[in-house]
């Protein structure tokens, strides 16, 4: 077990996510990741894991607008597996 | 504290204390839903552009001239006053529109098909008259609205829907780099040539924007942004290799740079 | 107010500025040039903006520019010029911008560019053809009206003659009904308010995706049929008891006009009318005229083109004789013996003779 901190987070609107991977790789904690179900658009999303660091690079990326970037007050703590 | 490699609950604003940093769509949209294809770079350059405007303040003095392509669907959502023009006569109509609102921050928003090839003289005649209005050309290499035909700005080598082993320069001729042809004329204040294709060139893709709308605004004379866009669905390419090929492919020949500043 | 000899070209300008034309661009060509040049002389004057465009293409785009501002503004050419400037005449008649535009024709010839155009989509413009120097300076305040008044672009159609002819003219600013405001046109003002305005000839509005054709394009076509009701004019003289009636429009109506009543004093029974709107055409004067007669002749300085309206306008009642023809001079100016009175009275009495003449 170890933790990890994250100092954002961000809220994602999946249900009009067209699934076009931009936001994956211009994460550079890679905390992003394709989900395996599908969207009503019939599209994978991306989904959060611990460790954001609240940069907006998603957010810049995403040609239909589905992020939307907090930073804490407080970093989260997450226990993880390694 | 959150436990395991859970992922983590987005489908809602963080309940802990947090500042949002920044929103869905920038202010000057009107709505976030547009039909443009998945992993389009034109979306990305126009909140970049909405976003330079309001950071200037200028919310309540701009109008957009706007072209014919793909972009032109998003003029159901820019919350600028706007006119749409011809396809290719975008910088005439925004002459007319500067020279009656001098106070106006008038810009035109035009692909390379609209810019490069159809409304060519367009727009350098209206750079060297020194017009004081910001054109921003969205250069994705092809007609992307009509299904991916090679334009002006193809790069040799580029497959397009005409030029299916890709454009061969013996047969498809060169491609124009209006960027540098336009530094050139004397009219000209400010010209810069960026792209969407990662997050920090993006942010610098907005920089620009405000360098140039600031030479406008200052009265300087003409100022250009060219910005080029991904265009995954003209490409024939995966969408997620899009912003690669933008970069390697179309950003090899057409090269980023401020090219004039004054 | 003093009369002034002007030229037409002079006059049409001077009078547009006084019907508060402030934007003008154009593109020299003979014989329109000289009205580019009296913008570019005197719009300054009065604060006003004249551009020499560096194309026709160029010209009528950056009118449209200035007219979605809200201001009055003009462009113009010939009948070449006017034909490249086809594809935004068109759209400017679907975003429903107030544009005048001088045709100073070589000759009558474009009277199907004038009144049918060669613009894609069903679209009208109003088309005013003065006969002289003075109704022209008349003729031109009142398109800058009608221009705001219907949201309509609005033609002047001249030639050589009108271009180059001095008259004595007295020119001020005449008055017309009041007009709503022009809310519509952009400023910048409502950015970021949600109500941000959007000029657009593709009936596309904010927030609305779907383009919706068939009631856009419906729409348009109910103000063209207004426009139709309301504003056909036309001049007539000797109709009553006319054996045949002469319909001619612009310079060459002038000529025809004077043989008619030289021929009426003579007790020739001939009768006259001249449309002053080509579009809308005056189609039930025409008609209604064609029921006390016997026939009607149309002599225009073409091959035949008003004609197809004169037999719309008769369908049948009468017949319809072509008495108008191809008169020019060497270098195509569209200026030719049918700009005399020898030549207009030669054909209207083969037109009483029944003899047809050739274009
Ligand atoms: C006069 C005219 N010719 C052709 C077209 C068809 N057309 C619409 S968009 C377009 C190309 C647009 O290309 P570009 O400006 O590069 O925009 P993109 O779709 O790539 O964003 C063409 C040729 C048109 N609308 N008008
Ligand atoms: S804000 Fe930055 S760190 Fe957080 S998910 Fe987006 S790209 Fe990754
Ligand atoms: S960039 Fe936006 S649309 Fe593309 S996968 Fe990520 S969230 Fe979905
Ligand atoms: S065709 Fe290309 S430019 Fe047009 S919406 Fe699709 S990706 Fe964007
Ligand atoms: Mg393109």
């Amino acid at each position: 077990m170890t933790q990890i901190k994250s100092r954002g987070t961000v809220n994602i609107a999946t249900e009009r996510c067209k699934g076009c991977e931009l936001c994956i790789p211009v994460c550079k904690p890679e905390v992003l990741r394709m989900s395996t179900n599908r969207n009503k658009l019939g599209m994978r999303y991306p989904e959060l894991l611990p460790g954001c660091t609240g940069c907006t690079a998603c957010l810049l990326m995403c040609p239909d607008f589905c992020f939307e970037v907090y930073r804490y007050q407080e970093p989260i703590l997450h226990e993880v597996d390694v | 504290m959150s436990s395991g490699s859970d992922i983590l609950q987005t489908d809602a604003p963080p309940s802990q204390p947090a500042e949002k940093l920044c929103a869905f769509k920038p202010d000057l949209l009107l709505s976030e839903d547009h039909h443009l294809c998945p992993g389009c770079g034109e979306p990305i350059a126009v909140r970049m552009m909405l976003e330079a405007i309001k950071e200037l303040e200028c919310s309540r003095r701009a109008v957009g001239v706007i072209g014919i392509g793909c972009y032109t669907a998003l003029t159901g959502i820019i919350d600028t006053d706007l006119v749409q023009a011809l396809h290719g006569r975008a910088p005439s109509v925004a002459t007319g529109t500067k020279r009656m609102l001098p106070n106006g921050l008038v810009y035109t928003l035009q692909g390379d098909g609209d810019m490069v090839n159809e409304g060519l003289q367009e727009v350098i005649h209206s750079a060297a008259r020194g017009e004081n209005i910001t054109c921003i050309l969205l250069n994705n290499g092809v007609f992307g609205e009509t299904g991916g035909h090679m334009t002006a700005s193809t790069v040799v080598g580029q497959r397009t829907k005409n030029t299916i082993d890709g454009r061969d320069a013996k047969e498809h001729g060169q491609p124009i780099l209006i960027s540098e042809m336009l530094a050139q004329l004397s009219g000209t204040a400010y010209v810069a040539r960026c792209g969407v294709f990662n997050a920090s060139q993006t942010v610098h893709t907005k920089r620009i924007l405000r360098k140039a709308f600031q030479t406008q605004l200052d009265g300087k004379g003409f100022s250009f942004v060219e910005i080029l866009t991904m265009c995954p669905t003209g490409w024939f390419v995966p969408v997620p290799e899009g912003p690669d090929y933008l970069e390697n492919v179309l950003g090899s020949v057409h090269k980023l740079g401020e090219l004039k500043c004054e | 107010m003093t009369r002034v000899l002007m030229e037409g070209s002079e006059a049409m300008a001077k009078a547009a500025i006084a019907a508060g034309c402030r934007f003008f661009s154009g593109y020299p060509m003979t014989p329109f040039t000289e009205t580019l040049e009296y913008f570019g002389k005197h719009l300054p004057d009065v604060g006003g903006v004249s551009i020499n465009a560096e194309s026709e293409l160029e010209a009528i785009g950056m009118a449209w520019g200035a007219l979605a501002t809200g201001a009055r503004a003009a462009t113009g050419s010939t009948g070449q010029g006017l034909a490249l400037m086809q594809e935004s005449l068109s759209e400017i008649t679907r975003a429903e911008l107030p544009l005048v535009y001088f045709n100073m024709a070589r000759g009558q010839g474009d009277y199907y560019q004038a009144t049918r155009g060669g613009g894609h989509g069903d679209y009208r413009n109003i088309v005013l053809a003065p006969i002289d120097v003075n109704e022209a300076v008349e003729l031109t305040q009142l398109a800058f009206y009608l221009a705001d008044l219907w949201r309509n672009p609005v033609q002047i159609y001249g030639d050589y003659l009108l271009a180059h002819t001095n008259e004595t003219v007295e020119i001020s600013t005449m008055e017309f009904p009041p007009l709503p405001p022009k809310d519509w046109a952009v400023d910048g003002s409502l950015g970021g308010t949600g109500k941000s305005r959007n000029i657009n000839p593709i009936g596309m509005s904010k927030l609305k995706h779907e383009i919706e054709p068939e009631a856009f394009w419906r729409r348009l076509h109910v103000k063209h049929k207004e426009i139709e009701q309301a504003e056909a004019r036309y001049e007539e003289e000797f109709l009553e008891g006319a054996e045949m009636l002469v319909v001619a429009f612009g310079t060459v109506a002038r000529f025809v006009r004077y043989v008619v009543r030289e021929m009426r004093s003579e007790g020739i029974a001939v009768g006259y009318i001249r449309p002053i709107t080509l579009w809308p055409f005056p189609y039930e004067a025409i008609s209604n005229a064609a029921q006390n007669t016997q026939k009607v002749a149309v002599l225009e300085q073409n091959g035949g083109q008003m004609i197809d309206d004169v037999r719309l306008a008769v369908l049948g009642s009468a017949p319809v004789v072509a008495l108008g023809g191809f008169s020019s001079d060497e270098a195509g100016f569209g200026i030719g013996p049918i700009h005399g009175t020898d030549n207009i009275r030669d054909r209207i009495e083969h037109g009483l003779a029944g003899q047809e003449v050739m274009p």
